[in-house]
């Protein structure tokens, strides 16, 4: 072998010995261990921005009620008599769908999934650039602290939605240290996407080319270009506004404000609309950073469950390829309404629908894999059926919001938040629960246990389908987003018992998501112990689970397409990438 | 294990480029779309504007120009820096990246002169819109100069310890691709806001 | 003449614009071909996994040969099925409702200037004028900041969180901002438009049943987002005019403009 590096187990054996526990497990480069860090820290925020919206989801479905038991815990000036106030409902509002899309999803999908997964689905012994890796972690978590503790700076928390339009967004408090928070945070995902793209082209196994690639490695692919070419606008945008409410600048406010009676001393020349441009510039490439690398997961869970290859490969691949290209020039499908040239709507509507085209592929393909399948409903599995009919009512019902005539009525609705929220929840974070069942026997080396997550799963499935149908109903009737309390219109009153069922829903999600909260800690030291369980073929299974330091005993040499299951003649059925042709 | 080290020696399949340089390469690709963005939020500020005041009159060109020649004679230098690198010229090599550093802190210099001027003029950021776009994007430049300082110096430093490292001149190379691409911002920065 | 409130219900509101039967059209339209889709769709799904559930001996197929043509047919149908949607019914009515405009002339033409919380509406008079408004005049009891020198603005008429229209005429609106951005919706006329502040945003409507609406802000504007509620009246021409000539032109601002120590 010509790299003792890498070819040198014993090396990193011995070498591991030596760390000391901070650097194995705190200040750790190996990405297994950031990929752990990433994923249970990216949970957590998810449960934090969960339990802001069950908060707010007391005031909607019971509004001017005091929050049972949590009010008199909350600041008696945000929350008087442990009633939720209208500036405490924007904060969670606004922190919310931050935490969410910035802090949640997107660490576990790239973060998480793709730091713990890349590197052993291409057969590297690490990332690229180890001490990057480290360092994209130890920003993305004071980021994310930073942004909790700004409930509990004066100012308290950003209130001005997760989308930060100015000028409210300039004049309101809170903001300051969102804007902070977020410059770090893509900077540290930044950083991240550089490693994965330079991971991915120059550490392959010999043998893996591209075409050999599983999906998974592929979406990743897509999404952190996506990543690395989105995100330094809001950067930039994010500098302008920063500028604007530290050096009083006015990037985003036209001159001659007046803001409550008091003429502002901006002194003008900027454009709000400005900033609606940059953001969408990164939040619509984010939508897919969102979904990639959760579809790349489905099809991994899928190819294993059905034992035969995916169908279509190189169209999902192409499919991912042209929605990472396409998703560039649809931002402005946000701002049908917002006041920019109407002429232009024209544009970004028949790009929208060109976008749908291979989503719509991939889609079709994933179902088709199915044809012919001998489908095993493992837990994974059940999740990543799931996504399939959740993630269409998500995509159709995006129809009618990028129709720029429908999106009139339909535009910053409930309608939307159900569209969007179909979309990352019952779809990408489906798909990343199911992708936790899939991979943890990999990270841990024991199974989690299967009557638990078939009980979290059938119940999650419910209460997701309960907390967000209601809302494309509530849409409907015409009732607008980011209501404090929407009782104070008339037409909302009707659709009301509606947030009463969206609430409960939620609670009961909660509660359902407790079994695999203890699954996974039970599981990590007391589940069945097993190897490769779902007999995958793909690398990630060739080496030990968990992989020691420096993953591979022996680097693989891959001589096959990720998915060989069911070959006629073969002994079992499945053939592992790394297996030679004799086998 | 050095992280670079399995780039230039792995043994799979990869794109030809050293670790190093691909990164390189894809960091520059998003400083080019930060500020690709901030080159049109000046366009589209500029345009919508109702009043701008025309750079040469409220900047000072002949300082603008001269910064402009010490960005462009700095580039010059890292390159003759990283020849020197690859000739294994260890004295020549620290002379010319000492040069660069010097020219990076005479460009720093001027800007601060400038600034302060305007200072003394009172002209703040928050003075009007122009003002705004001048401070911002030149304070950001700025921030990417003291960047390259920062870089350059350490492989300054590192160079008697990690001459031998056969890494040593791809990250030499690293930091003059940086470098350029940070003169390249300047000059777009000085027709946009000083000529145009 | 009595107005109410059309009754709300669970669907869509009652289309009470010239404009919304087109909007309703579209939005039944993609609805039930969305249901057609996931139902069709549904029932191949069950079908598969009913279907191919693994049983003991029999093996998963492998497909010999990839039919890229066959994975693409449901595309080929989306597309179609959006391409016509775009062709015949997003771009022609989308220029109907946000390119083409009334001519002022025939239009009742109004001002609607959005605040911190509350939608001011300026009625130009019987002199079809509006007057100057400077922001360095407003004031409480000058909400929009009238200039009260100018001639025009003499016969003025300035309401808060009450808009009228006459029925059978389009109302042209001149939608702008004091502060932050708004969004100007009636969600029984089908119209929804950002007020963004620095800018004059035309929309209009032409209401066609008499009665009281919604107006509603459906962008994010602060803590009093959802009590920026205003009345909507839509009157018959002759109600419309009695009704403007009742209303006495907005009192003289404060000679000097004050500071409300905000």
């Amino acid at each position: 072998m010509a790299n003792q590096h890498v070819s040198d187990p014993t090396e990193h054996a011995h070498a591991s010995h030596e760390l000391s526990f901070w650097r194995k497990y705190v200040f750790s480069v190996d990405h297994k261990v950031i990929g752990l860090q990433y994923c249970i820290t990216a949970w957590i925020f998810l449960l934090i921005g969960f339990s802001l919206m069950m908060l707010m989801r007391w005031q909607l479905a019971f509004p001017y009620q005091p929050v049972p038991f949590l009010g008199r815990f909350l600041s008696p000036h945000l929350a008087p008599n442990g009633v939720i106030s209208a500036e405490l409902y924007n904060q969670l509002g606004a922190m919310h769908g931050t935490i969410m899309v910035f802090l949640g999803i997107v660490p576990l999908a790239v973060g998480a999934f793709g730091n713990y997964l890349v590197p052993l689905q291409i057969g590297a012994p690490d990332m690229a650039f180890p001490r990057l890796n480290m360092m994209s972690y130890w920003l993305y978590l004071p980021a994310g602290l930073l942004m909790l503790a700004s409930f509990f700076l004066p100012g308290g928390a950003a209130q001005s939605g997760w989308t930060s339009y100015p000028p409210l967004a300039d004049i309101n408090p809170g903001q300051t240290v969102w804007l902070l928070a977020m410059v770090i945070i893509i900077t540290s995902s930044l950083l991240g996407s550089i490693n994965f793209l330079v991971t991915t082209l120059n550490m392959r196994a010999k043998g893996l080319t591209l075409s050999r690639l599983p999906v998974f490695v592929w979406s990743e692919m897509v999404a952190s270009v996506l990543l690395l070419l989105a995100f330094p606008p809001l950067e930039a945008a994010s500098i302008l506004q920063l500028a604007d409410r530290v050096l009083h600048t006015s990037f985003y406010i036209p001159a001659g404000l007046v803001v409550l009676g008091v003429p502002s001393t901006a002194t003008g020349g900027g454009q709000p609309i400005l900033w609606q441009h940059l953001f969408w510039f990164l939040a619509h490439p984010e939508v897919y950073v969102l979904v990639l690398p959760p579809m790349g997961i489905v099809a991994e869970i899928i190819a294993n469950n059905t034992r035969k290859p995916l169908h279509g490969y190189k169209t999902i691949v192409a499919s991912m390829i042209a929605i990472g290209f396409m998703s560039f020039i649809v931002w402005a499908h946000h701002m049908f309404i917002s006041g920019m040239a109407p002429a232009l709507s024209n544009f970004f509507l028949v790009t929208t629908m060109i976008i749908s085209v291979p989503s719509v592929a991939i889609l079709t393909c994933f179902i088709y894999s199915l044809k012919g399948g001998s489908i095993r409903f493992t837990t994974p599995m059940l999740f990543a059926l799931a996504f399939l009919p959740m993630f269409g009512i998500g995509g159709l019902t995006g129809l009618p919001l990028g129709i720029s005539v429908t999106d009139i009525y339909l535009h910053d609705t409930y309608y939307v938040i159900g569209h969007f929220h179909y979309v990352v929840v019952t779809g990408s974070i489906v798909a990343m629960m199911g992708g936790v069942y899939h991979w943890f026997p990999k990270w841990f080396g024991r199974k989690m246990n299967d009557t638990l997550g078939k009980v979290h799963f059938w119940g999650t499935l419910l209460c997701m389908n309960g907390v967000f149908f209601p809302m494309f109903i509530q849409g409907m009737a015409g009732q607008d987003r980011r209501y404090w309390d929407p009782m104070t219109q008339l037409h909302n009153v009707p659709t009301q018992p509606l947030h009463v069922v969206s609430s409960i829903s939620a609670w009961t999600l909660f509660l359902f998501q407790l079994p695999f909260i203890y699954n996974f800690f039970h599981s990590m030291f007391h589940g069945e112990k097993a190897d490769n369980p779902w007999e995958a073929t793909t690398l990630e299974w060739a080496c030990p689970s968990p992989p020691p330091h420096g993953n591979f005993v022996k680097i693989p040499r891959v001589y096959r397409g990720p998915y060989e299951y069911s070959v006629p003649g073969a002994k079992t059925d499945w053939i592992a990438q790394d297996a030679p042709e004799a086998a | 294990m050095s992280s670079s080290a399995v780039a230039v020696n792995y043994p799979g399949e990869h794109s030809g480029l050293t670790n190093a340089k691909l990164g390189i390469w894809l960091f520059l690709a998003s400083e080019v779309m930060l500020f690709a963005t901030l080159f049109t939020s000046y366009l589209v500020i500029r345009l919508g504007s109702s009043s701008w005041p025309r750079g040469w009159e409220v900047l000072n060109v002949p300082l603008g120009t001269i910064n402009t020649f010490v960005l462009i004679t700095s580039s010059v230098t890292i390159i003759l820096a990283y020849a020197k690198c690859m000739a294994r010229d260890k004295a020549g090599f620290k002379t010319y990246m000492a040069l660069t550093l010097a020219l990076a802190f005479v460009f720093l210099g001027i800007k601060s002169v400038e600034w302060g001027t305007k200072f003394r003029a009172h002209h703040f950021p928050s003075t009007n819109i122009f003002f705004g776009v001048y401070f911002v994007l030149t304070g950001l430049h700025a921030l990417h100069v003291i960047g390259g300082i920062i870089l350059n110096s350490v492989l300054l430093f590192m160079a008697d310890k990690h001459w031998d490292d056969p890494l040593f001149a791809g990250r030499v190379e690293a930091a003059g691709l940086y470098w350029h691409f940070v003169d390249i911002v300047w000059i777009f920065l000085l027709p946009a806001l000083y000529l145009l | 003449m009595n107005l109410n409130y059309p009754k709300y219900g669970w669907g869509l509101p009652v289309a009470a614009s010239t404009y919304a039967r087109d909007i309703d059209f579209g939005i039944r339209l993609i609805h039930y071909a969305m249901f057609a889709i996931f139902i069709l769709w549904g029932i191949f799904f069950t079908y598969l996994l009913i279907r191919y559930r693994r049983r003991d001996g029999v093996p998963a197929e492998r497909e010999h040969e990839h039919h890229p043509i066959k994975s693409l047919m449901p595309d080929l149908i989306v597309m179609v099925f959006e391409i016509g949607l775009i062709a015949f019914y997003a771009i022609p009515v989308w220029s109907r409702i946000k390119q083409t405009f009334p001519d002022p002339k025939d239009a009742n033409e109004i001002n609607v200037i959005a605040e911190q919380f509350a939608w001011n509406v300026q009625y130009p008079g019987p002199d079809g004028k509006f007057g100057k408004r400077s922001p360095d005049l407003v004031h409480f009891s000058n909400p929009i900041g009238l200039d009260r020198s100018d001639p025009a603005a003499k016969d003025d008429v300035v309401l808060a969180n009450e808009i009228h229209m006459p029925l059978g005429k389009p109302t042209l609106i001149h939608l702008m901002s004091k502060d932050v951005i708004h969004s100007f919706f009636i969600p029984s006329f089908r119209i929804k438009q950002d007020a963004v502040p620095g800018m004059d945003i035309p929309v209009w409507v032409q209401p066609t049943r008499p009665g009281l609406y919604e107006l509603s802000c459906a962008q994010l504007c602060g803590f009093g987002h959802s009590l920026m509620r205003a009345e909507v009246v839509v009157q018959t021409p002759a109600d419309y005019a009695a009704w403007l000539k009742s209303q006495e032109p907005a009192p003289a601002a404060a000679a000097q403009p004050q500071n409300l120590g905000f």
